[in-house]
């Protein structure tokens, strides 16, 4: 097959590479050019282009970049910036996997007549025997990535190959020693690749953004504090919302347009029903009333719901899931699709 | 077969430019500022090409800075005079980067250009005062091919700003024009080697008698005390042979391959629908150099395209390279008021000495073919 490996100039992908090579594909390495800004791996990451493109050179591999900037500006950078201008929580690495690696990148693969693209996630494409393909966690529990791409249909996944999905982070960090690759000691990238360190997404988004301090108030209304940016504060949040008298106090709900956090104790945090709008399905809709599994973070736990049309109901209550983040649904290991928080 | 149409970023080393240089990377070796015998021969030669260059270039020995290249040459042409003369720096919104970031630096500005990729000369005029130091206009342009009115542009300066230096940054003229003669009205004037058929990380910039230039690079005062470091013998003797084969042959290489271009440009814009040609307005090339060939495939990126091509055997490029490899949208489309969506979908054939009929049909073929492929495909 000819296989167009999308290189971040990670260990994963960088083993993807070589895993496919080795089993006889012809390779192709691709890094995308996302972020124009600032990141913490320099201007345009060029040392992350760098890695890949030396792992590739080494893997005796072809290597290209693609300039994706613009898309990733209008498909994830605005819309995380609006998304928290209304007060959301929203997840960029998700929206870029739906809009650039597994749609762009995708769709530039086909064109240029790759057969497939691979990419380093850790999570498995399993193809059963009707032929339906479906979305399975990775070999390795704990670095499992399963969450960030339950947008996969059926389309992509039949053009998407994970190899490192069957192997353990050890196992993946063996082999590019054995390879000798420059990356195989190369720290795991952290937190959203656009914003930096130094100035975190308070300074991102204050530069992007107007933003707005609003009153903290209980649940009777009654204004017990203040906080300097509204649209920076996510439900289930702890920090900044006062207590001290005891209990714990929780944001519970975010109002931009009233400027106004109303925060609670654990017991007002909890709840059995999560709102979700956008059902995107792996294989089939699942049928109404199903048994699920529900993750509503990339490494969090997975308690039993019930789906129903637009939420899922939860046997034990849970802490409130901040709108704007995913709400993955599960069949054991199987990933069935997901939405997005409302 | 691979037809390596990608002349205006690189072209092969005229055979005349590797022999000439060979005997300086092996017996030759020495440092020309040396007092002694092999000093002495690698002075000679250092010498003789000084005189072959300038001869090239139109200007007296004394006037050639040999330089690392292009860029440099730029850079010491700008900062240079500027050091020593204050003032305001204006360019032109499609110079090269090596020129635009120079201006920018400095806090210049810069003229617009119109569709065709020309300079507009009434909004050049509105920017000359009297404060001017420097005026930076090239002499063709890299990527659209357009050569620049560079005698009116001096004309402009002279009234306008009597006291500024009028630089032009030769390095993509230098195969196609008479640099020697056309340039003749710049007071500096840059060339780079490897664009002519000599070698990489070797230039020059014209300084013309009584222009004041201050050195970017300090040390051992070579180059009359205008360009430190050792000399690059090798690479300068090589760019010396590689002006006199270019100056030698550029009438009859421009009479041979304003065919070719025109045979490719023509063939493609038969062959593929919706194929736009830059800078040629009413299908007229006279006003770009005769090695570029520029077209628009509306629909199709340009990034996807040359991979195709590149796999097809066709050495091609678009715009320019940021430092990740990823390509920008280029600023002389955007200068010249085509959308960022469209210099997207640019493709820059560029021939050379060495292009040949078979490259141009391959190139017809595979270009056509991958156009076609990268539309159906959606």
């Amino acid at each position: 097959m000819r296989v167009l490996v999308a290189m971040s100039g990670g260990v994963d992908s960088s083993v993807a590479a070589a895993l496919l090579r080795d089993s006889g594909h012809d390779v192709v390495g691709a890094t995308m050019k996302l972020w124009g800004g600032e990141s913490d791996s320099g201007c345009c990451s060029v040392a992350d282009v760098d890695d890949a493109r030396r792992v590739a050179q080494q893997l005796g591999l072809d290597h290209h970049v693609f300039n994706f900037t613009a898309d990733f500006d209008a498909h994830v950078v605005d819309p995380y910036v609006e998304a928290h201008g209304a007060g959301l929580t929203p997840n960029p690495c998700i929206e870029c996997n739906r809009h650039l690696k597994f749609d762009r990148f995708l769709e530039r693969a086909l064109d240029l007549g790759f057969d497939a693209i691979a990419t380093g996630h850790h999570a498995r494409v399993a193809r059963s025997a009707d032929g339906t393909w479906s979305l399975r966690r990775g070999a390795d529990r704990a670095k499992d990535q399963s969450y960030v791409l339950h947008m996969l249909g059926q389309a992509a996944l039949a053009r998407t190959l994970l190899p490192v999905g069957e192997l353990t982070k050890a196992e993946v960090r063996v082999r590019a020693t054995e390879l000798g690759l420059r990356t195989a000691a190369k720290p795991d990238s952290q937190d959203v690749c656009f914003i930096t360190s130094t100035g975190g997404r308070t300074a991102f988004l204050a530069d992007r953004l107007s933003l707005h301090a609003a009153s903290v108030v209980d649940s009777s209304g009654e204004v017990v504090g203040s906080v300097d940016a509204v649209e920076l504060v996510t439900v289930g949040q702890r920090r900044g919302m006062g207590g001290g008298r005891g209990e714990r106090r929780y944001a519970v709900a975010v109002d931009v347009a009233a400027r106004q956090v109303t925060i609670g104790g654990e017991s007002d945090l909890m709840t059995d029903v999560v709102e979700v709008d956008g059902w995107q399905w792996c294989g089939e809709a699942p049928p109404p009333s199903s048994a699920v599994g529900v993750q509503t973070s990339a490494h969090g736990p997975v308690p039993i719901a019930t789906l129903a049309s637009s939420s899922v109901r939860l046997a034990e209550p849970i802490r409130r899931v901040a709108p704007g983040q995913s709400v993955v649904l599960y069949d054991g290991d199987q990933v069935l699709g997901g939405g997005i928080a409302t | 077969m691979t037809a390596y149409l990608d002349h205006a970023a690189t072209t092969p080393m005229r055979p005349e430019a590797v022999a000439a240089m060979l005997p300086f990377l092996t017996e030759r070796f020495g440092n020309p500022s040396g007092v002694h015998s092999v000093a002495r021969s690698a002075r000679l030669a250092l010498d003789e090409a000084r005189d072959a260059v300038a001869a090239g270039l139109g200007c007296e020995p004394g006037e050639v800075i040999f330089t690392g290249g292009g860029t440099e040459a730029d850079n010491l042409a700008i900062f240079g005079v500027h050091e020593r003369r204050g003032g305001m720096i204006v360019g032109t919104a499609i110079e090269h980067h090596a020129v635009l970031h120079s201006v920018a630096a400095l806090g210049g500005v810069v003229a617009r250009v119109d569709a065709n990729g020309v300079v507009d000369l009434d909004h050049l005029a509105r920017l000359l005062r009297p404060e001017v130091s420097v005026v930076s206009v090239m002499l063709a342009n890299n990527e659209v091919g357009t050569i620049q009115p560079l005698a009116e542009v001096a004309a402009l300066v002279r009234r306008l700003a009597p006291d500024a230096v009028l630089h032009t940054d030769a390095v993509q003229a230098m195969p196609w024009v008479d640099v020697a003669e056309v340039a003749a009205v710049a007071d500096l004037v840059a060339v780079s080697a490897h664009k002519f058929g000599g070698p990489k990380g070797v230039g020059a910039l014209v300084v013309r008698g009584g222009v004041p230039l201050e050195p970017i690079i300090k040390g051992g005062g070579q180059e009359r005390d205008r360009r430190s470091g050792t000399h690059n013998v090798a690479g300068i003797v090589a760019m010396a042979a590689a002006v006199e084969a270019t100056v030698a042959g550029r009438r009859d290489t421009v009479e041979r391959v304003s065919v070719l271009r025109d045979r490719l440009a023509d063939g493609l814009l038969a062959s593929v629908p919706d194929a736009v040609e830059t800078a040629a307005p009413g299908g007229d090339r006279s006003g770009k150099i005769a090695g570029n060939c520029h077209l628009r495939f509306a629909g199709v990126e340009s990034e996807a395209l040359l991979l195709l091509l590149d796999g097809a055997g066709i050495c091609a490029s678009a715009g320019s390279a940021c430092a990740s490899g990823a390509i920008e949208p280029s600023h002389v489309l955007t200068a010249m008021g085509v959308s960022a969506a469209d210099a997207l979908t640019s493709v820059r054939l560029s021939l050379g000495p060495t292009t040949t009929d078979d490259d141009i049909d391959l190139a017809l073929k595979v270009v056509s073919e991958s156009v076609a492929r990268l539309r159906g495909a959606r």
